[in-house]
C-alpha cells in the first residue's frame, strides 16, 4: 500500500528478529556489497539521474566506503530512505551505513542508538519565498502567520518550532513525510515559505516551476551538520567509516586526485608514502581491517574530498555552492582530517 | 463441530469391540490423549515464540544501546502541529501530540463516515432507479471510485482539485463572508455571547419534547389508526426552541469574519485543504461500496413484498420506507460495518498530503525520539481500539435492527 509503511515494517520485524550483527565488516564482506541508505531524492546529495545511477555528495561517500572495503567503488547498493524511517533502516541492519543528509544530534548519538563518523557538509537553516507572489520579504523575521512547508522527522520541523517560538511569531506548519510532497506542495502555493538545510534549498529551488521567481532568505537559524551514521556496538565499522572520510580530506589536502594517484605511489615523501600504503611493512590499512592500498582505492573510486564536492554541490553541477564553511582548514573552512598515520 | 463428530465416530469404534480390549488401547493410540498432547504442544511452542521475539527485541535493543518504554511520551514534543482539537504547542508533552493524532484521526473518520453513508445511500438507490439518466449516473460513479486506489483518490482531491483554488489574494468570496482558496475553506466563526446558554437548552427541550410527540403519535395510531405530522412536528419542535431561547438570551451571537492578513486570511474558522481532501477521499471512495451494499440489500428483499404492499394499497413511497428498507437494512449492516472500518483504517494514508492524523505524528515522534517498537505498539493499540468500538456499536444496532421474533 504505502511504501514506507513496508520499509518500517521490514525495518521493524529486522529490529525484531535479530539481524542487526555486530561484526558489520564481516557481513558487508559476505554480501559482497555495500547496503547505503539516501535520500529519495535531493539534488547534489543522493538523487538518481537520467541513467538510474544514485549520484550526490551522499551517495559518493558510500562509494569511498566501498572501495575501501573492497577496493571497487560499484560495490554499493542504494536503499532510498524517507527522513522518517532512516533511523530505523539502520538499527534494524537494512542498511549497513545511512548516508543522508542527516543532522549530528546528542539525541541521535545517545538516544537512538547512533555513531556519526564526522561530517561531510556543514550546513544551516534557512527559508525560500516565492519573490514573485510576495514581493517584500527580504527577512524571515517577516514571516509572522505564514503557511511554512517542512519534512517530517527532521531537526528542521524543531529549529522551525523553536525559532517562531522564540521571535514570538505565529505560523502554520504544513508538515511532509517525503521531500517531493513538500516541494510539489509549495510549488503549487500551499505555503508561503518552504524550510529545510540551505543547501537543500538550493537543490529545491532548482526543481521549481520557475527557479528564478524564489530567493533563499538570509538568515540561517541553526547549525546543521550533515555526516554518515553508523549503529552503536560496532567500533571495528565505525573506524573504517570514520577514517575513509578523513582519508577524503587528508587526499585533498596532499593534492592526491583521482588522476594523479597512480603517479603519486612513487613519491619519495614519506607523508605521502604511508598516507598511500606504499610505505614498507605499513600495517595502517590491515590494523583497520582492510587492504593497506585502502586510501588509493577511495581515491581512485571517487576522488577526494574537494573533487566529490566540486562535482556534486560545487561549481561543477548546477548548485553552485561555494566551499565556504566546508574548505579545508588550510583554506579557512572547518574540513580537518587528523593524521594518517 | 469437527471435535464432536470425530468423538461420535471412536464411540462407534468402540462399541464394535469387545468391551475388555478398549481398557488395554496405549495412550500413543488413544485420540483424546493425542489431542490434549497436541493442543499442549501448540500452545507451548505459541508462548514460547513470543518469549523468543520479546527476548530477541529487548537483546537488540539493549545491544544497540537504543531505551526502552514509555518514558518518552513525558518529554516535550518542541515541533508544532497543523490542525489540532486541543490545545496543542510545541511545549506540549509527546503523550499529548499522540492523543492530538487519534482526535485527528475520529475527527475524519467519524465524518467521514457519516458523508459516506450518505452518499452511498444516494448512489445506491439511484442505481435502481427508473430514471436512465440517474441509473447510469450512479453505475459510472461506482465503477470509477471502486476501481482506483484510496491513494490516488486523496491524492486527485489535493493535488488536482484543491491545489488549483486561487491563492489568498484571488480567493473566491462566497455568500456570508466566507472565502475558498488554496489555503482551504474559511468561515465565519460564530462567537457564543452570554445567554446563549439558553439555545442549548431550547435545543435540549425540543429533543425531549419530540420524543414525547413521537410516543404520543405511536399510541394514538395504535389506538384510532389515525395518522400525525410527526417529523414536520419535531422539525419545528427541535428548530423552533432554540430560536426561542437564542431571543429569550437578547441575540447573544456575533460572527468572527475572515480578514486578509499578511500572508493568510486572519480570524474566523479554518477547514484545511488537507482535511477537505481527504474527508472527500474518503467518503467518496467508501460511499462506492456502501452504494453497492445497498442495492444488493434492496434487491435481496424478495419481489413478493413489493407485490404484498401494492396490494395493501400503499404507496410506493411509504411502502419503500416501511416495508423494505427495513427488511434491506439487515442485509446491509454486517458489510456496512466492514466498509466502516476499512475507511477508518484508510485515513492513515492521510501521511501522502500533511494531513496531522495519527499514522503522520506518530511517524514525527517515532523518528524524534527512536522509539519504533513503542509507536508502533501505540498504533496497533488505537486502531485496534477504534475498530473495535465502531464494530461494537454496528453489532448494537444490527441487534436493534434485527427481525424481532416473537
Amino acid at each position: 500500500m504505502n511504501k514506507a509503511k513496508v520499509i518500517l515494517g521490514a525495518a521493524l520485524l529486522g529490529l525484531v528478529a535479530g539481524a542487526a550483527s555486530a561484526d558489520t565488516l564481516d557481513d558487508v564482506k559476505k554480501k559482497g556489497f555495500l547496503q547505503c541508505g539516501v535520500n529519495t531524492g535531493l539534488a547534489g546529495f543522493s538523487s538518481p539521474n537520467d541513467k538510474g545511477e544514485w549520484t550526490g555528495l551522499d551517495a559518493d561517500f558510500c562509494r569511498a566506503v566501498a572501495a575501501a572495503v573492497f577496493g571497487d567503488a560499484t560495490k554499493v547498493k542504494f536503499t532510498p530512505l524517507s527522513a522518517k524511517d532512516r533511523f530505523t533502516a539502520l538499527q534494524s541492519g537494512e542498511v549497513d551505513i545511512l548516508s543522508r543528509n542527516t543532522t549530528w544530534t546528542i539525541n541521535r548519538d545517545t538516544a537512538l542508538g547512533l555513531n556519526f563518523a564526522g561530517i561531510t557538509y556543514y550546513d544551516g537553516q534557512g527559508f525560500m519565498v516565492n519573490s514573485k507572489k510576495l514581493p517584500g520579504i527580504t527577512s524571515a523575521l517577516q514571516l509572522s502567520g505564514a503557511a511554512i512547508c517542512v519534512q517530517s522527522g527532521t531537526t528542521t520541523e524543531l529549529n522551525l518550532a523553536d525559532y517562531f517560538k522564540a521571535n514570538k511569531m505565529e505560523y502554520t506548519p504544513v508538515v511532509f513525510e517525503k521531500f517531493e510532497e513538500a516541494n510539489a506542495a509549495y510549488d503549487a502555493g500551499r505555503c508561503d515559505a518552504y524550510t529545510t538545510d540551505q543547501s537543500g534549498l538550493y537543490a529545491v529551488r532548482l526543481q521549481m516551476s520557475a527557479p528564478d521567481d524564489h530567493v533563499v532568505l538570509p538568515e540561517i537559524i541553526s547549525k546543521e551538520p550533515l555526516g554518515p551514521a553508523v549503529r552503536q556496538g560496532d567500533d571495528k565499522w565505525f573506524d573504517i567509516v570514520k577514517w575513509t572520510y578523513f582519508a577524503l580530506l587528508n587526499t585533498e589536502e596532499a593534492g592526491i586526485t583521482q588522476a594523479n594517484v597512480e603517479e603519486m605511489k612513487s613519491t619519495e615523501n614519506p607523508d605521502l608514502r604511508r598516507l598511500l600504503g606504499v610505505e614498507a611493512d605499513t600495517k595502517i590499512g590491515t590494523d583497520l581491517g582492510l587492504t593497506n592500498d585502502w586510501v588509493v582505492n577511495i581515491v581512485k573510486g571517487v576522488g577526494n574530498y574537494g573533487e566529490i564536492f566540486e562535482r556534486n554541490v560545487g561549481t561543477g553541477s548546477p548548485l553552485k555552492i561555494a566551499r565556504g564553511a566546508n574548505a579545508l582548514w588550510t583554506k579557512g573552512g572547518l574540513q580537518y582530517g587528523p593524521p594518517i598515520r | 463441530m469437527s471435535v464432536r463428530q470425530w468423538k461420535g465416530n471412536d464411540m462407534a469404534t468402540q462399541d464394535v469391540l469387545p468391551a475388555g480390549r478398549s481398557e488395554k488401547v496405549s495412550l500413543l493410540y488413544d485420540p483424546r490423549a493425542r489431542s490434549i498432547f497436541f493442543q499442549v504442544l501448540i500452545v507451548a511452542l505459541l508462548v514460547l515464540g513470543g518469549w523468543w521475539i520479546v527476548e530477541n527485541t529487548l537483546e537488540n535493543l539493549r545491544r544497540s544501546n537504543i531505551q526502552t518504554g514509555f518514558a518518552f511520551l513525558k518529554g516535550r514534543a518542541g515541533f508544532d502541529i497543523l490542525t489540532s482539537l486541543i490545545p496543542y504547542s510545541s511545549d506540549s508533552t509527546f503523550g499529548r501530540a499522540i492523543v492530538v493524532g487519534i482526535l485527528n484521526t475520529a475527527l475524519v473518520a467519524v465524518t467521514g463516515i457519516i458523508a459516506a453513508t450518505i452518499i452511498g445511500f444516494l448512489v445506491g438507490v439511484g442505481r435502481l432507479s427508473n430514471n436512465w439518466l440517474i441509473r447510469k449516473i450512479a453505475t459510472v460513479y461506482v465503477e470509477l471510485f471502486r476501481n482506483i486506489p484510496p491513494l490516488l483518490v486523496i491524492l486527485f482531491w489535493y493535488q488536482g482539485v484543491l491545489s488549483l483554488l486561487p491563492n489568498v489574494r484571488d480567493s473566491y468570496s462566497l455568500p456570508l463572508s466566507s472565502f475558498l482558496n488554496n489555503r482551504g475553506f474559511y468561515l465565519p466563526r460564530p462567537v457564543w455571547g452570554e445567554g446563549s446558554w439558553l439555545i442549548l437548552v431550547g435545543l435540549v427541550l425540543g429533543i425531549i419534547f419530540s420524543w414525547f410527540v413521537a410516543r404520543w403519535a405511536r399510541a394514538r395510531q395504535v389506538e384510532t389508526g389515525q395518522q400525525f405530522p410527526v417529523i414536520w412536528t419535531s422539525v419545528a419542535l427541535i428548530l423552533g426552541m432554540p430560536f426561542l431561547g437564542f431571543v429569550l438570551g437578547g441575540f447573544p451571537l456575533t460572527f468572527d469574519l475572515p480578514q486578509k492578513g499578511t500572508f493568510n486570511l486572519t480570524g474566523g474558522a479554518n477547514i484545511k485543504p488537507e482535511f477537505l481532501s481527504l474527508f472527500l477521499a474518503l467518503s467518496f471512495y467508501t460511499a462506492a461500496f456502501i452504494a453497492e451494499i445497498v442495492r444488493a440489500g434492496i434487491m435481496g428483499v424478495p419481489r413478493g413484498q413489493t407485490e404484498a404492499y401494492s396490494a395493501l394499497g400503499i404507496r410506493p413511497s411509504q411502502g419503500l420506507r416501511l416495508v423494505v428498507i427495513p427488511q434491506a437494512m439487515r442485509i446491509i449492516i454486517p458489510p456496512l460495518t466492514s466498509q466502516y472500518l476499512n475507511l477508518t483504517k484508510n485515513s492513515s494514508l492521510a501521511v501522502a498530503i500533511g494531513y496531522p492524523d495519527l499514522y503522520a505524528i506518530g511517524g514525527t515522534i517515532l523518528n524524534q525520539t527512536g522509539q519504533a517498537i513503542e509507536v508502533v505498539v501505540i498504533f496497533m493499540a488505537v486502531y485496534l481500539s477504534l475498530s473495535i468500538l465502531t464494530s461494537l456499536f454496528m453489532n448494537w444496532f444490527n441487534a436493534k435492527m434485527a427481525l424481532k421474533e416473537r
